[in-house]
């Protein structure tokens, strides 16, 4: 009666796994706690359906094992008991699609005061661009990628002007705003993940994508890529600071700073190009 | 009182005349160029087990590559995603499907409808051939420059074809014409499964008489036919792509710092083609499964199958709903985020046929007569890996559930289970059933526990905690595991865990291998039918089978096949085509 045993070990040893293991999510950094509900929903429900199927089996293995003079019972259908076991099931589906549906319309609504962001995925970097002062990202295109404009913008969009790239540093956030993510990528598809933040998105090229986020816990947290990319795909990392709204103030206003800095230095130098022609 | 499909009202004359078969006249049309459905169905089997090896030595090579970084010096990153690639392509391609529809297909169909063969057969022989042939060209890959591609088994443009990943000079080329060449082959051989399920049943076998098995692969064989064609197209596309420029898939985009001569076309749309097929292929290997494990359980379990015709709707529902779930793959793949609410639905739905066919195999052994033999243990275990991954299907089916979840080591861990593990575990029970069909003697059953236990809990134990890597974050397609700061030190050692119990599960594998071959010469004799079975496979005038199947006259169905352990009845069983006994009908009439 090994079989009976272990059809009982497998339930109750997997219950026990999910309960005592160590490797669990990682503790939550934004507003998806909503998320982090409908899959303890989902663990709860679907447990213990897999445990009373396999408890069942193994009752069945058990008790109507053969044995000399036992006989099986004939019976084709049921039709109540069918019917039964459908109308639970539905109800079960139910109470996990209901709220993975409201979640999801939560999910891809934008409130209104969200402020936006872009993120570039490019073999195999991330490149950040927050808007400055106007609240506004400009216009790029991939045609207008060049050495000194990495991300292509358009330079003859207002919007674009005081527009801060920030590559090869962490991204900061501000801890409580809702933040909008535009993603884009340059070649190939990627995948934005920070498994604090819940959320992700992939990355096209081609056209952007977007997801939004509440960040609502104050540190520093890995970025992954979570789209195969390449060979330089587990290496595609990045890092997002996440900190209170006055050292962020600082952070950017740095960052215009050598925004503004940079600018001049190319347009000195495209000066002295054109002084020498 | 319940209606039994009994031979109510006598037998429907015969609606197909008994057709003269081709004669093979020489050893090579007998065995190589062979048109009967059983030899064609052995070659598929033979060739599709081979490539499962080889796939299970690349996943092998996979695993020792994540437990233990680098120490394979010959496993660059390079050579880790071809491994992956060919390893899914091989699984699902070339292992799953073609086992199932090609191997079982061929074998069970013309014997469990009582008919001569195919009603192709030398379209059904080209089958075959087309498939060998895409396995050659599969396995060339390996020889030309720069391998075989890496893309990922899904291939995705526009990675799949630009700088980064290898494979691109030749090895993607190699793998659409390979896909290309195999979706020929198999639309030869599913139209053959299709038109025989609906014309070559013999004298009493209605629709409602035929084992699951059949309706499994049958309904399995009209969505192949249906979802092929959509990775057919996506195929040709990205080749015209990649070696005529064309821009089907290909945005404008830079690639290693050089603007390439693309521009308009859409990644997302070769998604959705994939998934087209993609998603049916899922069923398209679980359907002949869930076919096969309920005859294994109601032969074994000596009782008829409970609930026929809901097992019969549901096969037939989840056929039909699999063409509208495809996007659940692509919920954060940048399409219309509403899309979500729809494929949400319709994917949970599914659930619901899924979960009657599970409580109706569990309703079966349910005042049963159990016996535990090597293919029932199977049947057995198959329940539980599938309960196991259809419930963490419910996870990644629920949109808003699948955002952190996707593209994790848990959507890894999920698809083993379900389509890896629980169908394989079918395809070892229906080894174990059928093999004394096919050559005469039973596989040895020591051997068989052994290599029971160690894949049921072996394969367990590898997947089982591998959701919680993924729920912890660790994406999936990575060449190591790397550090990151949410990372524990037990996670690397779970990592070597399920890496030693993947090399045990793949050794167990080659004590398969040897009862496969030792038992063809000192397998026990098993005589005609060894399990007592109803179908008509078992009632063949010898075994294995002769060419033609049945004697001179082909059989009479006057049952269905599931009349085990029927009150009153001599035996425990009574064959599909025994006429109906002494006040049979009187007594069970409705």
């Amino acid at each position: 009666m090994h079989v009976v045993l272990v059809l009982v070990l497998v339930a109750i040893g997997s219950v026990l796994f999910h309960f005592l293991s160590p490797w669990w999510w990682t503790p939550i950094a934004s507003n998806w706690q909503y998320i982090d509900d409908t899959i303890i929903i989902t663990f709860w429900i679907t447990g213990v359906v897999f445990v009373a199927v396999l408890l069942f089996m193994a009752y069945c293995v058990w008790r109507f094992r053969h044995r000399e003079g036992h006989k099986a019972a004939f019976e084709p259908e049921n039709r109540r008991l069918e019917t039964g076991l459908t109308v639970i099931t539905g109800l079960g589906v139910a109470a996990m699609l209901a709220p993975g549906l409201f979640v999801w319309n939560h999910f891809i609504t934008v409130p209104p005061d969200a402020s936006e962001i872009e993120i570039v995925g490019q073999q195999w970097q991330w490149s950040f661009r927050l808007p400055g002062k106007d609240g506004k990202l400009g216009r790029s295109s991939i045609d207008s990628i060049a050495d000194d404009n990495p991300l292509g913008l358009d330079k003859n969009d207002p919007d674009g002007r005081d527009d801060v790239v920030v590559q090869s540093e962490d991204l900061h956030l501000p801890i409580g705003k809702p933040i909008k993510v535009v993603l884009r990528s340059t070649d190939v598809l990627h995948n934005f993940y920070v498994p604090e933040f819940r959320a992700k998105m992939d990355i096209l090229p081609g056209s952007s994508t977007y997801f939004w986020l509440t960040p609502t816990r104050t540190g520093t947290f890995d970025i992954l890529c979570a789209e195969l990319c390449g060979t330089g795909h587990p290496y595609m990392r990045g890092s997002v600071v996440v900190e209170e709204q006055l050292s962020y103030d600082v952070w950017l206003d740095s960052q215009q700073r050598r925004m503004v800095a940079q600018q001049d230095g190319t347009k000195g130098q495209k000066g002295e190009v054109e002084v020498q022609q | 009182m319940v209606d039994v499909p009994l031979g109510v009202g006598g037998v429907p004359p015969a609606e197909v005349e008994d057709v003269e078969l081709y004669h093979p006249k020489s050893w090579v049309t007998h065995y190589v160029f062979s048109q009967d459905a059983k030899i064609i169905a052995v070659q598929y089997s033979v060739t599709a087990l081979s490539i499962g090896l080889v796939a299970l030595m690349l996943s092998w090579l996979m695993r020792v590559q994540l437990a233990f970084p680098g120490a394979l010096s010959f496993i660059d990153a390079d050579a880790y995603y071809q491994l992956i690639t060919m390893h899914g392509m091989m699984m699902v391609v070339y292992v799953l499907t073609a086992l199932f529809l090609g191997g079982f297909g061929n074998y069970l169909i013309p014997l469990m409808l009582g008919a001569r063969d195919m009603v192709f057969p030398y379209a059904n022989m080209l089958s075959f051939w087309f498939y060998l042939l895409a396995v050659v060209v599969l396995f060339a890959s390996f020889a030309v420059p720069g391998g075989p591609t890496g893309a990922g088994w899904t291939l995705y443009p526009p990675q799949s074809i630009t700088a980064g990943t290898p494979g691109l000079a030749w090895g993607i080329i190699m793998m659409l014409v390979s896909l290309m060449i195999f979706i020929i082959g198999f639309t030869m051989g599913g139209l053959n499964y299709v038109v025989t399920v609906l014309q070559g049943r013999t004298r009493g076998m209605t629709l409602m008489r035929m084992p699951l098995t059949v309706w499994g692969i049958f309904t399995a064989s009209v969505m192949a036919l249906l979802a092929f064609p959509a990775l057919f197209v996506g195929a040709v596309m990205m080749l015209f792509d990649r070696l005529l420029g064309t821009s089907f898939f290909m945005p404008e985009i830079i690639e290693q710092g050089a603007r390439l001569p693309y521009g308009g076309g859409s990644p997302i749309l070769f998604q959705h083609l994939f998934w087209f097929f993609g998603h049916p292929e899922v069923y398209i290997v679980a359907l002949p499964a869930f076919g096969i494990v309920s005859d294994l359980i109601s032969v074994h379990a000596r009782r008829n199958i409970f609930g026929y015709r809901m097992m019969v709707w549901a096969i037939v529902a989840i056929g039909a709903l699999s063409f509208v779930v495809w996007a659940h793959h692509m919920y954060v793949s940048g399409m219309n985020p509403y899309f979500g609410f729809f494929f949400a639905t319709t994917t949970l739905i599914i659930a619901i046929p899924t979960a009657i066919k599970v409580y109706n195999w569990v309703l079966t052994l349910w005042r049963g007569d159990i016996h535990l033999t090597v293919p029932m243990l199977f049947a057995l275990a198959f329940i539980v890996t599938f309960v196991n991954g259809g419930l963490t299907g419910l996870f990644l089916g629920n949109v808003v559930v699948d955002v952190p979840l996707s593209d994790t080591m848990f959507v890894v861990a999920h698809f083993h289970m379900v389509m890896g593990v629980a169908p394989i575990l079918v395809i070892f029970g229906a080894l174990y059933h059928w093999y004394p069909k096919v050559t005469g003697r039973l596989l040895n059953v020591p051997l068989g526990q052994l290599h029971f236990w160690v894949t049921f809990l072996g394969a367990y134990l590898i997947f089982f905690p591998m959701h919680y890597l993924g729920l912890m974050g660790v994406p999936r397609r990575y060449y190591e595991m790397g550090e990151t700061a949410i990372y524990p030190q037990s996670a690397h050692d779970l990592n070597i865990f399920i890496t030693v119990t993947a090399l045990l599960v793949g050794a167990a594998q080659f004590a398969f291998v040897f009862n496969l071959i030792w038992s063809l010469r000192h397998g026990r004799e098993a005589g005609g039918n060894p399990w007592r079975a109803c179908s008509l496979e078992w009632q063949t005038s010898a075994t294995p089978p002769p060419h033609g199947n049945f004697g001179k006259e082909l059989p009479i169905v006057y049952r269905w096949a599931y009349d085990y352990n029927v009150p009153g009845a001599p035996e425990d069983f009574i064959p599909q085509n025994q006429p109906p006994l002494a006040g049979e009908i009187a007594s069970r009439a409705p």
